[in-house]
């Protein structure tokens, strides 16, 4: 089930005017901006279908803006957030595309800055409920409604069992999980959704684990 | 869980219980977190709305100018005539217009499903409270009625105006509120099921078609008709009026009609009334644009 929570239903509390291109293009935005880990320097955002017709209108830039620099769809700093950005010196470029994508509301998101880039694919499903569906060229599904962990990793014996052990021994139990590589040996990610929070803690120790190079959290 | 409106009655049905509460219970399991504190939760999303009203009716505008103190308009009228609707539709509706308004000028709403159709619930809500007194907390239960129902359009169809049309949107906002409208009346789950049915049908087909593609114009007076529509049908319910299509069967051919939709209805303002010739000139004017644009 897509909807796992009434809150997804009556919620977000927001800044209007739409669920989908406001709020749920702003939890794109900072799915992004936790999965970067920092402030990036520059945003290069490349909107679809829907979202491109009529991203100006509903503020979908200054939403998926507002989300980099890490605001929630309640946040009333929001309306300000290219301004921000601009006095921030973050260079951001927007992109219409004409490419036909599987769902109305998909935006493409790369940041980065001196040292490193970041790449998502996220779409917004209504209201205000958004699916990150693609991450650093991986495809992947996240719910949103169970945190979840992403760990960026090296094709290595050992690495997934390191990290679950880890899970384990901080009893987090895990509800599903997804692993995926770009070749055999090479770059790979874990997708592990669990059933309640994740401490700073136990991402620091995941950190170090063997062969584990980044890892971020996702929160509903 | 439940999966559908079949499940959701004969869930509170068995356990004698209202459908607010099962919802409640629910949430409470999938959050593994208090009663006490999902309650509370609903609540602040109660005084989110109840604030929006307020802003309505004091009178906002968008910055497009191309909505904004209509609200108050209705509220003059209601106060210097007899509505020939009656007073508690006509306050429905204003209330449902304000929070509208205030979503248009990007004030702060809570999505009920969805921010374009955030005005039904609070709309009838606030119009009934004058009716029937209730306390805060069948207040807060009315929105956990609410979202029970949506809960299962949302996971069964569609929500959302460019996957399924503004009948995902608005049609599931009135049906949603026709519903908790029921239960706040002391109508059964099996008459919310029945309201809902009612409402949903008669919101079948609704493109979703924003002039300049801003969630304004017809989004503020659909939700104001989502409200008229919610309540008309609570009372069919309440009467004892069922529907002959069983409600989740008017919520999956709600999901078909979306699907089927051309895309040119479907949040892209190429269709409907975005494509009129007015439609184009306030969105070249909103955008600065000439009009040729192609």
């Amino acid at each position: 089930m897509k909807y796992r929570s009434v809150f997804d239903i009556i919620g977000p509390v927001m800044i209007g005017p739409s669920s989908s291109h406001t709020a749920g293009a702003a939890r794109i935005g900072r799915a992004a901006r936790h999965l970067f880990g920092r402030e990036p320097h520059y945003a290069n955002i490349h909107l679809y279908g829907s979202f491109k017709e009529t991203y100006k209108g509903h503020g979908t830039d200054v939403a998926i803006v507002g989300g980099l620099l890490d605001y929630d769809t309640d946040d009333t700093r929001m309306s300000k957030s290219l301004d921000t950005a601009r006095e921030k010196g973050i260079k951001v470029q927007f992109f219409e595309e004409a490419a036909q994508t599987d769902h109305p509301n998909t935006a493409r998101i790369k940041i980065g800055d001196e040292q490193d880039e970041l790449e998502l694919v996220g779409i917004s499903i209504g209201g205000g409920k958004a699916e990150i569906t693609e991450l650093n060229g991986f495809e992947l599904k996240l719910s949103g409604s169970h945190p979840a962990i992403l760990l960026i990793h090296n094709d290595r014996y050992g690495a997934i069992a390191s990290a679950t052990t880890i899970l384990a021994s901080n009893e987090i139990n895990i509800g599903r999980m997804e692993v995926s590589r770009k070749g055999e040996g090479e770059q790979a990610l874990m997708v592990i959704e669990v059933d309640q929070n994740i401490d700073d803690s136990v991402l620091s120790e995941l950190e170090r684990a063997d062969h584990i190079t980044q890892v971020a959290k996702i929160s509903d | 869980m439940f999966k559908n409106v079949a499940e959701l009655i004969q869930l509170a049905e068995s356990k004698g219980e209202k459908i607010s509460e099962i919802m409640i219970q629910q949430e409470a399991d999938v959050k593994q977190v208090s009663r006490e504190e999902i309650f509370s939760q609903m609540e602040r999303n109660l005084a989110v709305m109840e604030k929006a009203v307020e802003d309505g009716l004091k009178g906002v505008k968008s910055h497009s100018g191309l909505t904004g103190g209509d609200a108050v308009l209705i509220q003059d009228y209601m106060r210097d005539h007899e509505p020939l609707s009656g007073n508690l539709l006509m306050d429905a509706v204003s209330k449902a217009v304000a929070t509208n308004e205030v979503n248009a000028a990007m004030g702060t709403i809570c999505a009920t499903p969805t921010a374009g159709s955030a005005g039904c619930v609070p709309g009838t809500l606030f119009a009934v409270k004058n009716k029937l007194n209730p306390t805060r907390e069948q207040m807060v239960r009315y929105l956990f009625t609410l979202g029970a129902f949506g809960f299962v359009v949302a996971n069964n169809a569609s929500i959302s105006g460019a996957a399924g049309g503004c009948q995902a949107e608005v049609g599931s906002a009135a049906g949603m509120a026709s519903a908790a409208i029921v239960e706040m009346a002391g109508g059964t789950p099996a008459q919310s099921a029945e309201a809902m049915a009612i409402t949903l049908k008669n919101m079948l087909g609704l493109i979703c078609d924003p002039v300049a593609g801003l969630v304004e114009v017809p989004c503020v007076k659909r939700n104001a008709m989502g409200a008229t529509n919610a309540i008309v049908s609570a009372d069919m319910a309440l009467a004892g009026v069922t529907s002959r299509i069983p409600c989740d069967e008017v919520i999956d051919a709600m999901y078909k009609v979306g699907q089927r939709m051309p895309t040119a209805f479907r949040e892209t303002a190429q269709g409907g009334l975005a494509a009129t010739p007015t439609g184009k000139q306030l969105e070249a004017k909103v955008y600065g644009m000439p009009l040729e644009k192609e």
